[in-house]
């Protein structure tokens, strides 16, 4: 059929350019790192050749024996693990009543509570970061207040900045909007004819929220969910800036790989094991989403 | 003492009155309908019935109960809403569970009850389809059935057929009044849609601008309308307004413009002089192409202007010489013939003094 090679064309002229995009700037990259992952280290860092003197393939499987026998890795896996899930779950408890206010706000107010919302990424993100470092610091109010109340109670001084509690807090200050975005974009959709028919069968207001509001609002909150849980579990940046010394993440660990241990491969391979342990994440919430709201499409 | 009554109920949005100063009662096991125009108050006084809204003045009482304190979850009626508003996550089962488990219903009772009312609206076999899975007609019964499983006073209806088609509508009506008669309890059933009230109701009270125009069985709305409103809200109706010029013998003499002398039957203490008006149904009107043999009340002379061919009748819109409109109705009963008229066909037009209903406005 002539009529259809025009229209093919054109698929191919929209689609292409950013499907060659991804080719070039992801999917070779990953597969550059995976093919790393199996080299051996040089020397003074970097990468060995390829091809050794002997003229043979220097190929092995050294840096996944590394992960997998020394514990202290698996450790920072679940250190960041549990960073992300407490992260995650902070923002979903902070995120999903400011969601639902703003769903429910007048036209006029949504609008500008929705700005309000992105407004922190209009400046860096670094600079966020070291805006915390001032709000935590020593002599800010907030470490005196915090002290002088402990001392009140006979306990003594503790430093906010540098703690596993700055880290903390910067994550999920950086993170609430990715929580709050895809719940309001849920919440904002539903239909108040359902929590009125809900009342009108006898249920009060908490179970109208357990019974149907949250139900209907679990795509919402698996789309947050991922979207808080995956970059909090690379994150390197904040326990670099914020963090005290116990605050090495997965992501400062492969940081460390690449620009001061110079160790590439054993870098490549806790990359991979991330990225891995990220799709899992993501397989699994997809999964449990779709079971979810298999029976939600109206 | 009726089952529910509405004493003086007013409810004003800002400036807008939506609900004003109305007083009805609703007995036990009646099928009462709220018919008006979009903006009537129906709606608004059928949510003050459910709980969610509160009359600024009057009262709402359940057997005797004033329901002012008590919020809908509370409240011993259920509503069926317009969009149904089936919880789309919850298969049919777990809808109609629903009230059941807020109510705090022991789980061994509840597949009986399930069963029970799913039988009444003849779904049994679609436990475990979700809402999606149903067809609109079948939604709407999973949204009776939840309503009423958990054996409410009280039914209130929200246009519950406004998103059916025309067929199913007609299907839809003979099952709710079976319904009703079969669970027995007081349907309170809003809609716009006069021949739907016509067909349902045992009483009927016709609402505009917030007020009860009328109250009445469906047979009375339609023959013995008291408003003008009403007569020409509810069916088609000719409507002819002018000063009385004789009231005798029971028989009201009407000077229409257009028309002339208009006769009709009322005990009316109404002067000469004052204005009134007749309100003549389309299908009361004799329509023919001579003269009629007897001499009858009202005779009148007029060209075919328009028809509408609806099949088992057509109307016809006949001009009289003094320009006036009359809209006439006939059955299509003669076999072999589609219609009796052509348009521009001179017909005489006639009835008697009882076929139209006089009203002193």
């Amino acid at each position: 059929m002539p009529a259809r090679r025009p229209a093919r064309l054109a698929k191919w002229l929209v689609s292409g350019p950013p499907l060659l995009y991804l080719l070039v700037f992801f999917a070779a990259p990953t597969l550059i790192m995976v093919l790393a992952s199996f080299r051996s280290p040089a020397e003074f860092g970097g990468l060995a050749p390829l091809v050794d003197e002997t003229g043979r393939l220097d190929l092995n499987v050294d840096a996944y024996v590394r992960l997998f026998t020394e514990p202290v890795f698996f450790q920072v896996f679940v250190k960041s693990a549990w960073y992300a899930t407490l992260t995650t779950t902070i923002c979903l408890l902070l995120a999903y009543p400011l969601a639902s206010l703003i769903a429910r706000s007048g036209k006029k107010h949504r609008d500008l509570l929705l700005l309000l919302v992105i407004l922190p990424f209009w400046s860096n993100f670094l600079i966020r970061i070291y805006a915390w470092m001032i709000i935590l610091g020593p002599n800010a109010a907030l470490a005196k207040l915090v002290n002088h109340v402990l001392a009140f109670f006979g306990a003594g001084p503790v430093p906010l900045l540098f703690s596993s509690f700055a880290v903390l807090v910067c994550l999920v200050y950086v993170s609430l909007p990715f929580m709050v975005l895809p719940l309001y974009a849920n919440l904002e959709k539903h239909d108040q004819a359902l929590l009125d028919a809900a009342q009108d069968l006898g249920a009060n207001a908490w179970q109208r929220f357990w019974r149907i509001t949250f139900p209907l609002s679990l795509p919402g909150v698996y789309a947050g969910a991922a979207l808080v849980f995956i970059p909090a579990l690379g994150i390197f940046a904040i326990p670099d800036i914020l963090g005290g010394p116990d605050d090495t993440l997965i992501g400062n660990l492969i940081k460390q790989q690449f620009l001061e241990t110079r160790d590439w491969p054993f870098g490549s391979v806790l990359s991979i094991m991330l990225t891995v342990a990220a799709l899992a994440l993501a397989g699994i919430a997809a999964w449990v989403g779709r079971r979810g709201s298999g029976a939600s499409r109206a | 003492m009726a089952l529910l009554d509405i004493k003086g109920v007013t409810r004003r949005f800002g400036d807008f009155t939506a609900v004003d100063d109305v007083s009805l009662s609703i007995e036990a096991g009646e099928f009462f309908t709220l018919l008006g125009p979009s903006g009537c108050g129906k709606t608004t006084l059928l949510r003050m019935i459910a709980g969610f809204d509160l009359p600024d003045a009057g009262r709402i009482l359940l057997n005797g109960e004033d329901l002012a304190d008590r919020p809908p979850e509370i409240r011993p009626v259920r509503t069926v809403f317009q969009s149904y508003a089936l919880f789309p996550h919850m298969t049919v089962e777990g809808n109609i569970a629903f009230p059941l488990q807020m109510a705090r219903l022991p789980a061994a009772e509840r597949p009986a009850r399930i069963r029970a009312v799913l039988e009444d609206v003849r779904l049994l076999g679609f436990e475990k389809r979700f809402p999606h899975e149903l067809s609109g007609g079948q939604k709407q019964r999973v949204a009776i059935a939840r309503a009423l499983v958990s054996k409410p006073t009280m039914l209130l209806l929200d246009e519950p057929l406004a998103a059916l088609d025309a067929k199913l509508r007609e299907e839809v009506q003979i099952e709710l009044i079976n319904l009703q008669k079969e669970v027995g309890i007081a349907f309170v059933y809003v809609t716009h849609d006069q021949s739907e009230a016509l067909a349902l109701s045992h009483r009927i009270a016709v609402m505009s601008h917030g007020r009860v125009e009328q109250l009445d069985e469906p047979s009375r709305i339609y023959g013995f309308p008291r408003t003008r409103f009403v007569a020409d809200f509810i069916g088609q109706c000719n409507l002819y307004s002018g000063p009385v010029i004789a009231n005798a013998g029971g028989v009201v003499t009407l000077d229409v413009a257009g028309l002339g002398p208009v006769r009709v039957a009322a005990a009316s203490s109404l002067a000469v002089g004052a204005a009134g008006t007749v309100a003549l149904r389309p299908e009361k009107i004799r329509i023919a192409a001579g003269a009629p043999q007897d001499s009858p009340d009202n005779h009148y002379r007029g060209k075919v202007a328009a028809l509408r061919y609806m099949g088992d009748v057509t109307v016809y819109n006949v001009d009289t010489p003094g320009g006036t409109r009359i809209e006439a109705l006939l059955a299509n009963s003669q076999s072999g013939r589609a219609k009796f008229f052509e348009i521009g066909d001179a017909v005489e037009m006639s009835w008697p003094v009882d076929a139209g209903h006089f009203l002193e406005e």
